[in-house]
């Protein structure tokens, strides 16, 4: 479903080049949830972001269900891939109610039918009539990331992008958005790709997870393979012993250049 | 513990008045603190941040602070005014916030800004406030003291910028800090070196340390008790190596409701709230 072949994507140009993301390749297969896990700046958000076809990438390949992504996108190719940001608070807009937000999508996709798209998709991600005409100030966290999941789903993507999903969250409503995802991806065999830093979050909704540093892909490991403590990376290990509460051993440094 | 505890808190109720009645944030909570780690946790809203801002006395009008007994060693903390306020901020007790990017002077560099604290608490001239900055960057393992100082917060990373705080927090020598989420924005591999950096000084220094944080492992692993508040109460008080043990509802919820590696569940179960937790 998702194919990333050699993928690099660079920002700025002359001497404030930077490379986000270098020779990246991995590759998703439908209704798969592949995770990425990294530090900020380890360029898990740019490979997202290339994905979604909101920043070109310079080199390498992007396919997504068979058909190479170049340049300009296709209105089917951009409704077949949605993305739920990280923070609910900035993503929506706070001065549309929940019905405009729906609404927009698709009308630019001229899908119409807008009145039963919208109260589905609210039932859907467990909103009820209530919810529709509010602003997001009126909204908890746990019900804004609820609507921005609804924008996304209402386009009835194949993809759906998570770029830290529930790291804004209390873990109570974390816990419910990961079962809502998860029921969403059952029911309409949805591809995920999740970004977090997280580890737990990741291995409990993925099956395969990619570690990034520095822009590239150091490791491709299993949910199974974090549990299990097999993971071959040094820089992996250590990612693993922080995310098991304070421990002194955690706080080396682990150069990953090395 | 034998000495007089460092914070005794008794009955404290912190009110924010609104246009459908009164707010109460906080709601009847008493503790003692000595020279140990505390850890508060518990979910937005549930008080534990404006707790930590009633002992520094920074709840801003029109909100309400009281409490039977507020005490700081010997200090009455509910005698004190604005004036007495500022003098034991920084001095006595001392507060890191969350993120470094929005705590520090953006327009200062950062050895001025430590600099600044010492000056104020203890009067000193430039040179030997420069001196002591110096000293606490390099307490705070920041390899390059001097180039550091001139820095401003935008060209420090956010560990280094966490520890700056920390460094420029521990100059007047408190004997009391309170840590509200103070590596939340930090990178996980981070969080631990900036931990571990605070953990040696307020150990080497004997002081208190109130650790306010939502992050369950995190507390359980660092501090020495832990605090669970909900809807501005107290719910539980554990020994925090412990908490695993938790006996309440609210805590034994938050903790089911984590994903943990290695226990693949297809459904994580969710709170529960009983309206009766938030009752007396």
């Amino acid at each position: 479903m998702i194919l990333l072949e050699q993928v690099t994507v660079r920002y700025g140009s002359g001497a404030g080049r930077i490379t986000a993301a270098s020779d990246v390749s991995f590759e998703v297969a439908e209704g798969e949830a592949f995770g990425m896990v990294g530090e900020s700046g380890s360029g898990k958000s740019t490979v997202l972001r290339a994905i979604a076809g909101l920043i070109p990438h310079a080199e390498g390949r992007v396919t997504l269900d068979g058909r190479e992504m170049q340049g300009h996108r296709t209105r089917a190719a951009r409704k077949m891939v949605q993305m739920v940001f990280q923070d609910p608070y900035g993503s929506l807009h706070p001065n549309q109610t929940v019905d405009q937000t729906l609404s927009m999508p698709v009308a630019i996709h001229h899908l119409g039918d807008t009145d039963r798209r919208v109260s589905a998709v609210l039932q859907e991600v467990g909103l009820g009539r209530e919810h529709r005409y509010r602003y997001p100030h009126q909204l908890s966290g746990g019900q804004r990331q609820r609507v921005a999941i609804a924008r996304a789903l209402i386009l009835e993507p194949r993809i759906l992008l998570l770029d830290e999903p529930t790291s804004a969250l209390d873990v109570s409503v974390q816990a419910e958005i990961l079962n809502l995802l998860a029921r969403l991806r059952r029911d309409h065999r949805l591809t995920l790709l999740m970004v977090s830093h997280d580890l737990a979050v990741i291995a409990h909704l993925c099956e395969r997870i990619a570690v990034m540093s520095h822009g590239g892909v150091i490791e491709v490991t299993t949910a199974d393979a974090l549990a299990a403590g097999t993971v071959t990376h040094p820089y992996t290990r250590q990612l693993l012993r922080s995310n098991r509460g304070f421990d002194r051993s955690g706080a080396e440094i682990v150069d990953v250049a090395s | 513990m034998s000495e007089a505890p460092l914070l005794t808190v008794r009955n404290l109720r912190v009110t924010f008045p609104g246009d459908e009645g009164d707010f109460v944030a906080v709601r009847c909570i008493s503790f003692t603190l000595g020279r140990e780690r505390l850890g508060i946790v518990g979910e937005s809203g549930s008080g534990k941040s404006t707790t930590g801002r009633a002992v520094m006395g920074l709840v801003g009008h029109p909100g309400r602070v009281e409490a039977d007994e507020m005490r700081l060693g010997d200090t009455d903390l509910l005698r004190l005014d604005e004036r007495g306020f500022r003098r034991l901020r920084g001095k006595r007790v001392a507060m890191i916030l969350q993120d470094p990017k929005y705590s520090l002077d953006p327009v200062m560099s950062v050895g001025h800004q430590i600099a600044e604290t010492h000056r104020c608490h203890f009067g000193s001239n430039a040179k030997a406030a420069r001196t002591a900055a110096l000293e606490m960057l390099a307490a705070v393992h920041i390899r390059d003291p001097e180039r550091v100082y001139g820095l401003y917060p935008h060209q420090v990373s956010g560990g280094m910028g966490q520890r700056v705080m920390i460094a420029m927090m521990l100059i007047a020598g408190p004997d009391l800090l309170i840590a509200d989420e103070p590596t939340s924005a930090l990178d996980v591999t981070v969080q631990h070196q900036v931990l571990a950096i605070m953990d040696d000084l307020v150990r080497s220094r004997g002081m208190g340390l109130i650790l306010i944080s939502h992050n369950l492992h995190l507390v359980s692993a660092f501090c020495d008790r832990v605090l669970v508040m909900y809807a501005g109460r107290v719910v539980e008080t554990c020994v925090a190596s412990r908490l695993s043990e938790a006996r309440h509802p609210y805590t034994r919820g938050l903790l089911a409701s984590l994903p943990e590696l290695g226990r693949r569940r297809t459904e994580l179960p969710q709170l529960q709230r009983d309206p009766a937790w938030a009752a007396p």
